[in-house]
């Protein structure tokens, strides 16, 4: 009967006993270590001497939380109406960063390359640039290109805003077409830094020429950061100023492109910040940067000083963050804070109040960037939860210290060493050393996850192994909800895996 | 319903989409788009392959980087890969290829590992050969199990004038393993494709022939080209074991250091992948006579015709074998015909992959009753389009390296049943509402190699094509 037909595949068909004894037999070709040689060195590698020697690395980075600056460069350019991201340089990268988005959104991402080659690395890129900027503005149609740029670029030293104006000479595009660029070498910071050095070029570029009104327009500017939860965030963003009847401006608004229906079309440009909004955002009463950490260039040179705005850096992340977010709006707009999101800041209190016993007292270890991580370690504190280990790749000395020292002056998080600059591998070492209840962090956390048996509560980027959780929000008083959610149900999950009289129906 | 191509239909619409080009990218890309011609000798007159990509039109092409350090080498398990250069390359090949490997994460396996030595600033200014000497220290100190390490250029390795060949030589001595410095940087070449030939001449230069196995038998064969997709090499390796042959290496995926090195005693070479590991074949039959023939283990019918060709290596109790094994799964394949043929019979499809998969698994299509109307290489070359030619059906519309525009038009004016192509593709076409499956990752799934992965092939596509959701796009309130 074939609709008994039973098919196994990659996850049971090699459990089967023909398989095992062909890949038994594999093993006389492999010249292995014994098994129990193999077991020796994987407890060295969890032992206190091994640790040591782990964090004695000088030169060598071991599985680490951070990606490179174009990557940051063109997700904030997929966030501008009609903008096609345009990276300079080598075509892997953007293969690369293309498919790093879509397994993460689960969604297209249109980007371009210039294909520089060996040629291009002798000559340098201009016959690129010219030919590049002129084949995607007629195939592709944009209204804007932001320019970006690969290691290959920056290396031989190509020069931006000249080989955009030469092009624009050439006719490769119209002299007035917006073209902003930024340079992105990928040795310099990380993917947070790209998103800054982008995001400034772009304000930069549309605004520069624009004198500033006299009052302002009553709006405030948002800059949403590099964000995996964009989608959720954004939105949930605009509910909540919405709900206060502010007037806002999302600087770099990639909710809609990043989250377009399935309706038998594709849609390559969907919604985003428009250049005349950005002109106006000039204008604007302030700047919120809700992730601080992708936009210290944009705050400091930028919006202070060329925009003359005040700039708030606020995660609204947690039941104190978002109220600091809220308070902050509502003082410079003179707009109170909306009974509607006093009921919905209440209704994450009951429900904190309703997993606080699961939460309270555990030891958690955390890895991603810094905004996130700092903001995230905020809320789990306000749960009773306990940091011990926190790495973060991407984090400088100064900001790491500040951490450092904040969490020492806390109740909760008196016990946590924050190892800046570090990668995976040292997480290693250190749960090896001091098991924690559960982690929280990217996919990359997986292996780690499993190996000592601790449930991985995924929250950063990149998520490659679960579905539409940048669908949700983890901003605002809804966020609290869905971190509470994944987190309590996660660590519910682990505690019946593991239970055996202790079953409970109930919890 | 699938637009049916004739010639004609198919040239007029590849004119329609030149049309759209500026001149010097149309002029470029007619070279690389055609119908098929079974009457053509080979593609010579009406194709260009292995050209350089036009800057700006969206190609999915990858780097010379993405070939050695994601295809070939990165798989090999007991080896520590190192990317050397900025930290993205090696961040964003890491754990997404679904080469798996047997072997403890870390400890004696090392493909789910990302090392690099993430370059600063400092290290492009000055040079970065001394951070790879303290760097490959610490890996032997982190890693005692290694068997060897190589060294996978990023662009800038190459434009900074380090010298990572001497760096390597030196420190293999003082580490007393093999350390392999592989000249990949992503700017050499126009795709994956160099990477795959550097890589295979290091192979060549460091690995084959630098250790002898422990015994050797007439029936002794090595898998070549098969990077162990979703569990694929092992799929095809028990096929291979039941036909009494003995496989003494799989290049490269789940495999090592010591049957690369010992494959010189091989006395054939199975090649899957040709287009990534051709070379290293040629090298070992002009070196040690070895002779190499290619193989297609997708589908029932193209099985049996290798599992024979195969046999024909070797004597009458291999060729005895291999009847019995095609016999034996007979029954199977039949049901799995019987189960989802009804349900994917006179199916269109169109196909773009990297090197090979567009022409190989057609047969597995076939088999099911379904029909390649499309189909294109990101890096394939001529002679990947010559063997292209009789494999695909007279009519089915050839992209060479398409641009995301192209592909895009392509299916929307030819409304296939399915696309098959890699992760940039997939979301696109289903929000076009085309079922679609990632022929490079097999989606998560797999194997789809050998007669366990035929039912997994089978299966995947029917999910895709006969998935409800696409059937749901208009609302009731706009259906006519």
């Amino acid at each position: 009967m074939s609709d008994t037909l039973v098919i196994k595949d990659h996850n049971t068909v090699f459990a089967e006993e023909r398989y095992q004894v062909s890949q038994e037999k594999k093993k006389a070709f492999e010249a292995a270590a014994a098994p129990e040689k193999v077991a020796e060195v994987a407890a060295y590698t969890k032992s206190p001497e091994y640790k040591e020697k782990n964090f004695d690395r000088k030169s060598l980075t071991i599985n680490p939380a951070k990606a490179c600056q174009p990557l940051g460069a063109i997700l904030v350019a997929s966030g501008f109406d009609g903008c096609l991201p345009y990276v300079h340089g080598s075509q892997g990268c953007v293969a690369y960063f293309r498919s790093h988005f879509n397994r993460h959104f689960k969604e297209p991402f249109a980007a371009v390359s210039d294909s520089m080659t060996e040629d291009a690395a002798v000559f340098g890129g201009q016959k690129n640039m010219v030919a590049g900027l002129k084949n995607a503005y007629e195939i592709y149609k944009p209204k804007m290109i932001a320019v970006s740029t690969t290691c290959m670029a920056e290396v031989i030293g190509d020069d931006l805003n000249a080989f955009i104006n030469n092009s624009k000479k050439d006719g490769a595009v119209p002299e007035d077409f917006p073209t902003p660029f930024a340079h992105t070498p990928s040795f310099v910071g990380s993917h947070l830094t790209g998103y800054d050095n982008m995001l400034r070029g772009i304000l930069f570029y549309l605004t520069n020429k624009i004198e500033k009104s006299e009052t302002d327009n009553g709006k405030i500017n948002i800059i949403p950061g590099y964000d995996g939860y964009s989608v959720g965030n954004i939105r949930e963003i605009k509910k909540m100023l919405e709900s206060m009847g502010v007037e806002y401006t999302i600087l770099g608004d990639n909710s809609d492109i990043l989250d377009t229906p399935m309706d038998g079309t594709y849609h390559m440009y969907s919604g985003g910040t428009t250049i005349e909004e950005v002109k106006e955002a000039k204008n604007a009463k302030a700047t919120f940067s809700l992730l601080p950490d992708s936009t210290p260039k944009v705050s400091k040179t930028f919006i202070k000083d060329d925009w003359e705005q005040p700039l708030e850096m606020i995660v609204p992340l947690g039941i104190d963050g978002t109220d600091a977010f809220l308070g902050k709006v509502s003082e410079i707009t003179g707009k109170p804070v909306s009974a509607e999101l006093e009921k919905a800041r209440g209704r994450a209190l009951d429900a904190m109040a309703d997993s606080n016993y699961y939460l309270h007292g555990k030891k958690f270890a955390i890895f991603g960037d810094p905004s996130y991580v700092e903001a995230l370690v905020d809320f789990y504190m306000e749960m009773g939860a306990e940091p011990s280990h926190i790495v973060i790749t991407t984090a400088t000395k100064k900001v790491g210290r500040t951490l450092q020292k904040k969490l020492d002056e806390t109740t909760f998080g008196k016990n946590a060493t924050v190892h800046f600059g570090h990668d995976l591998w040292h997480l290693r070492s250190l749960i090896a050393d001091e098991a924690v209840d559960f982690i929280v962090g990217s996919t990359h956390g997986k292996q780690l996850a499993k190996e000592f048996d601790i449930p991985l509560v995924r929250i950063g980027f990149p998520i490659f192994d679960r579905h539409h959780l940048h669908r949700y929000p983890v901003f605002g008083y809804e966020g609290v909800i869905n971190i509470l959610n994944w987190t309590v149900n996660t660590l519910l999950d682990d505690l019946d895996n593991k239970a055996t009289f202790n079953l409970d129906m109930v919890r | 319903m699938a637009m049916n191509l004739t010639k004609e239909s198919g040239e007029a619409l590849i004119s329609e989409v030149l049309d759209a080009y500026p001149e010097e990218v149309k002029e470029e890309r007619r070279k690389h788009l055609y119908m098929n011609d079974s009457e053509m000798e080979n593609t010579s007159k009406c194709l260009t392959a292995n050209r350089k990509s036009q800057p700006g039109v969206m190609t999915v092409r990858g780097c010379a980087y993405a070939g050695s350090k994601g295809v070939v080498w990165g798989p090999v398990k007991d080896m520590v890969h190192i990317s050397h250069g900025p930290v993205g390359c090696g961040q964003y090949s890491w754990g997404t290829r679904r080469n798996y490997a047997n072997g403890t994460a870390g400890v004696d396996n090392f493909v789910v590992m990302q090392v690099t030595s993430d370059f600063q600033e400092k290290d492009i200014v000055f040079g970065g050969d001394k951070k790879l000497e303290q760097l490959l220290r610490e890996i032997k100190e982190m890693f005692p199990l290694a068997k060897g390490i190589t060294i996978q250029s990023e662009c800038p390795i190459g434009l900074i004038g380090d010298d990572i060949e001497a760096v390597a030589k030196e420190m293999s001595k003082e580490l007393d393993m093999p350390i392999i410095a592989v000249r990949c940087e992503g700017f050499r070449g126009v795709s994956q494709s160099l990477g795959h030939h550097i890589a295979n001449d290091t192979v060549r230069d460091h690995a084959l022939g630098k250790a002898e196995p422990k015994d050797e038998t007439p029936y002794d064969v090595a898998i070549v080209g098969d990077y162990n997709i979703g569990g694929d090499a092992w799929a095809s390796r028990i096929i291979l074991e039941e036909m009494g042959l003995r496989v003494i290496a799989q290049w490269s995926g789940d495999g090592t250091l010591n049957e690369m090195q010992t494959t010189h005693k091989a006395k054939l070479n199975l090649l899957h992948c040709y287009r990534s590991m051709n070379y290293i074949c040629r090298h070992m039959e002009e070196k040690y006579g070895i002779p190499w023939m290619e193989y297609n283990f997708f589908g029932p019918s193209k099985i049996e015709e290798s599992v024979r060709k195969i046999a024909e290596h070797f004597d009458d109790k291999i060729k005895a074998n291999a009847e019995k094994v095609i016999e034996k799964y007979k029954g199977r394949m039949q049901q799995i015909i019987d189960r989802f043929k009804p349900r994917l019979e006179g199916k269109k499809v169109m196909l773009y992959v990297g090197g090979l998969r567009p022409r190989h698994v057609i047969g597995a299509y076939e088999d099911l009753g379904m029909e390649i109307v499309g189909a294109g290489y990101e890096f394939g070359h001529n002679d990947d389009y010559d063997r292209t030619l009789e494999e695909a059906k007279e009519s089915t519309l050839i992209y060479d390296d398409a641009t995301a525009f192209e592909l895009e038009t392509f299916v929307d004016k030819i409304k296939p049943d399915l696309v098959g192509s890699g992760v940039k593709e997939k979301y696109v076409f289903q929000k076009m509402g085309v079922p679609f499956r990632q022929m490079h990752s097999w989606d998560y799934s797999g194997p789809y190699h050998g007669y366990d992965g035929f039912e997994i092939f089978a299966r995947d596509m029917d999910m895709a094509i006969n998935a409800p959701v696409f059937k749901k796009m208009t609302p009731p309130w706009k259906e006519q």
